[in-house]
C-alpha cells in the first residue's frame, strides 16, 4: 500500500519552549480511514496543523501526496481539506457564499453543481442562503465540513468532527465519511469517542505526550491486545474466592454474585476449561456465563496509563 | 499566480465593504463635508489665498489624504485582524496561496475601498468649492500609491495587534497627529523656519504636498521628492510584510 501522507521525524517546540511533538514518524495509506487517538494535549491538533500548514514544524518533514508540505506547499495543500477542532466562521456570510469562498481560495474555478452536491450531502441545501450566525452548532460543524470538501480534496482531516454533535447527526457523519472513503478520499480523524474509532477506522494510531505510542490495524489491535473477560454469575453469593480457585486470575464482583475471569483469547490454552472443571468439582453452581472482548477504550486507557506508569518509574 | 484565490479574498473583503456601506463610506463623506463647512466656508472665507489658491480649495487635497490614510489603515487592519481574532484565518493559512497572493487580496481590497472613498470626497468637495485638477493622472497615481502604502501599513498593524485597543492606537496616536501637522490645513511655509525643518521629518508632508501639486501645480516640497518618498514608504511597508510572511510572525506558531 502506498502512503499518501508520510511524516518523518517531525518535532514541534512551541515558542513557549513546550515540546508538543517528539520525533513523530507516521504513514497514512491511500484510501484508508485513520483514527488518531490520544488524551487532551497529546499533540493531535499540533500534528494536523503542521501537515495543513497552519503551524510551522520545528524539525522533520512531511510529504502529502508526494509533495513536501513546506517546499511544495501549493501542490501539497491543494490536495488537503481540513475541518479544524474549533468552529470558526464568518457570522455575516451566507452558507453558499462561505463554501464558494473556500473553493476559490483553494484555487479552483467556480462549480455551482459540485457545491450544490456537497451541501445536499450534508443536508445544508435548504440553508444555503442563511447567514451563518443563524445556524445551529451542528449545522455549523457540517458547514465546516462542506468548506473543507469544497475544493475536492484527496485527503481530509477531521479534528474531532463529532464533538458536541448529537447521536443522530454523528451517525450521519459516519455515513458521510464512509461514502467519502468509497470515493477514494483518505480520511484522518481524531476523536475522544473510542467507539467512533472502533466503528469507523481501518487503522488506529495512539499518540501520547507528543509521541506515537502505537499504530496498527484496528482489528489486529483489538485481537492482539484484546483481553477477554469471562463472567460467571453464581447461583449463591460467595464471601471470598475459594482456595482451590486461588491460583487463577479471578476477581469477585457484584457482591459476591459473580466471578470475573481475565484471559488472553490468543493463547493456546485459555484456562476456561480448567476453571469450569474446578467449579464443577467443588460443586459451585452458576446461573450464567458471559464473555466479552475488551474494547479499544480499554486498550487505550491501558496504554496511556502504562505510559504514565513508565514515566513515574523513570523519575 | 493563483488568480482564483486572489479573487476569492478580494471578493470576500469587498463584500464586507458593501455589508457595512454606511460605516465605511457614508461616515467619512459626512465628516469631510463638515470640515468643508467649518474650515472651507466659515473660516476659509476670512483667510487669504495661499499660493494663489483659495483656502477652501487649498484644504481639499489635505482632507482627502487624511481620510485616505486613516481609512486605508482601518480597512486593512480590520480585514486581517478579524480572521486572526475569530480563528477563520486557519483557512487562508491552509490554502495553497502564496504570501503575495494573500497580500494582493487583502491590501488590494482595502486600497480599492479607500480609493473609491477618496474620489467620493473629491466629488463631495465640488458641492462646496470650485477647483480644478491640473494633473489628473498624477493625482490618481498619488491617490492609489498612498492607498496601497497605508493599506499595507494597516495590514501590518492588523497582524501585530492582539487586542482591539492596539488596533486603534497607532492610527489615533500617530497617524492623526502626523496628518494634522503634515500641512493638511496650512502650507508649511506658514511655519517658522525651525518648525519647517522639523516638519520635513514627517512623512505625511510629502504625500500631501505631492497630492496638492497634482491639483494646483504648487507645492511645499518638489513634486519629484514627494513621489520618491511615497515610493520609499511603499517599499518599506512591502519589506515589512514580506518579513511577516517569511517568519510567519504572529500568523503561525
Ligand atoms: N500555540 C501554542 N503554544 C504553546 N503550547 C501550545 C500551543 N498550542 C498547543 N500547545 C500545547 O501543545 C500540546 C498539544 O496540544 P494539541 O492541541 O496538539 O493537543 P490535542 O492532542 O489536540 O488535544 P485535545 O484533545 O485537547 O484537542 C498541549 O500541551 C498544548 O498546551
Ligand atoms: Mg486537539
Amino acid at each position: 500500500m502506498s502512503a499518501v501522507i508520510s511524516v518523518n521525524n517531525l518535532s514541534k517546540i512551541y515558542e513557549s519552549g513546550f515540546q508538543a511533538l517528539k520525533n513523530v514518524n507516521l504513514d497514512i495509506n491511500a484510501g484508508e480511514i485513520f483514527a488518531l487517538l490520544g488524551p487532551n494535549g497529546a499533540g493531535k491538533t499540533t500534528l494536523i496543523s503542521i501537515i495543513c500548514g497552519i503551524v510551522n514544524p520545528s524539525d522533520g518533514a512531511v510529504l502529502a501526496d508526494g509533495h513536501d508540505i513546506v517546499r511544495d506547499y501549493r501542490k501539497a495543500r491543494s490536495k488537503i481539506g481540513l475541518v479544524p477542532q474549533e468552529i470558526a466562521t464568518d457570522a455575516f456570510e451566507s452558507v453558499w457564499g462561505s463554501v464558494s469562498f473556500s473553493r476559490g481560495l483553494f484555487g479552483k474555478p467556480r462549480n455551482d453543481a459540485y457545491i450544490e452536491k456537497v451541501l445536499r450531502d450534508l443536508s445544508l441545501w435548504d440553508k444555503k442562503d442563511s447567514k451563518i450566525m443563524m445556524l445551529s452548532g451542528g449545522m455549523k460543524r457540517r458547514l465546516m465540513i462542506a468548506k473543507a470538501l469544497s475544493h475536492e480534496p484527496k485527503i481530509l482531516f477531521l479534528d474531532e468532527p463529532t464533538a458536541g454533535v448529537d447521536v443522530e447527526l454523528r451517525r450521519d457523519m459516519w455515513e458521510m465519511v464512509r461514502k467519502l472513503r468509497e470515493q477514494g478520499v483518505t480520511i484522518i480523524l481524531t476523536t475522544h469517542y473510542i467507539e467512533e474509532a472502533e466503528e469507523m477506522a481501518d487503522r488506529v494510531g495512539i499518540i501520547n505526550h507528543g509521541e506515537i505510542v502505537l499504530v496498527d490495524e484496528k482489528t489486529r489491535l483489538m485481537q492482539q491486545l484484546g483481553r477477554k473477560q469471562l463472567t460467571v454469575h453464581l447461583a449463591a453469593p460467595m464471601a471470598a474466592i475459594p482456595a482451590p480457585l486461588s491460583n487463577l486470575p479471578l476477581t469477585l464482583a457484584d457482591d459476591g454474585m459473580a466471578l470475573v475471569y481475565d484471559y488472553d483469547a490468543n493463547q493456546e490454552r485459555t484456562g476456561i476449561e480448567e476453571l469450569l472443571r474446578t467449579l464443577n468439582q467443588h460443586n459451585i453452581e452458576f446461573k450464567d456465563l458471559h464473555s466479552r472482548q475488551s474494547s479499544l477504550e480499554d486498550i487505550f486507557v491501558d496504554l496511556v496509563k502504562n505510559g504514565v506508569n513508565r514515566e513515574a518509574m523513570a523519575s | 499566480m493563483n488568480f482564483y484565490s486572489i479573487r476569492a479574498i478580494y471578493k470576500f473583503e469587498m463584500a464586507r465593504t458593501w455589508r457595512t456601506l454606511m460605516q465605511s463610506v457614508a461616515s467619512p463623506v459626512i465628516s469631510t463635508s463638515l470640515y468643508f463647512i467649518v474650515f472651507g466656508s466659515a473660516i476659509g472665507s476670512r483667510m487669504v489665498a495661499i499660493d494663489g489658491v483659495s483656502y477652501g480649495a487649498f484644504i481639499i487635497p489635505g482632507l482627502i489624504m487624511m481620510s485616505l490614510m486613516t481609512q486605508s489603515i482601518s480597512n486593512a487592519s480590520f480585514g486581517i485582524y478579524m480572521p486572526t481574532f475569530s480563528g477563520t484565518i486557519y483557512e487562508v493559512l491552509s490554502a495553497p496561496v502564496s504570501a503575495l497572493e494573500i497580500v494582493i487580496g487583502y491590501v488590494g481590497a482595502a486600497a480599492t475601498k479607500s480609493t473609491i472613498l477618496g474620489l467620493l470626497i473629491l466629488i463631495t468637495a465640488r458641492l462646496f468649492v470650485d477647483y480644478q485638477v491640473q494633473h489628473p493622472v498624477m493625482m490618481l497615481a498619488f491617490l492609489v500609491l498612498t492607498a496601497v502604502t497605508f493599506s499595507m501599513f494597516g495590514f501590518i498593524i492588523g497582524v501585530w495587534a492582539d487586542t482591539f485597543e492596539k488596533l486603534q492606537i497607532i492610527p489615533l496616536m500617530i497617524i492623526t497627529p502626523l496628518t494634522f501637522l503634515g500641512g493638511s490645513f496650512y502650507s508649511i511655509k506658514m511655519l517658522p523656519e525651525f518648525w519647517q525643518t522639523v516638519t520635513l521629518f514627517n512623512p505625511v508632508v510629502y504625500l500631501i504636498s505631492g497630492f496638492r501639486w497634482s491639483f494646483f501645480g504648487v507645492a511645499d516640497v518638489h513634486m519629484g521628492v514627494s513621489l520618491g518618498m511615497t515610493l520609499v514608504f511603499l517599499l518599506v511597508c512591502m519589506l515589512a510584510v514580506w518579513w511577516i510572511f517569511k517568519t510567519g510572525y504572529k500568523l503561525k506558531s
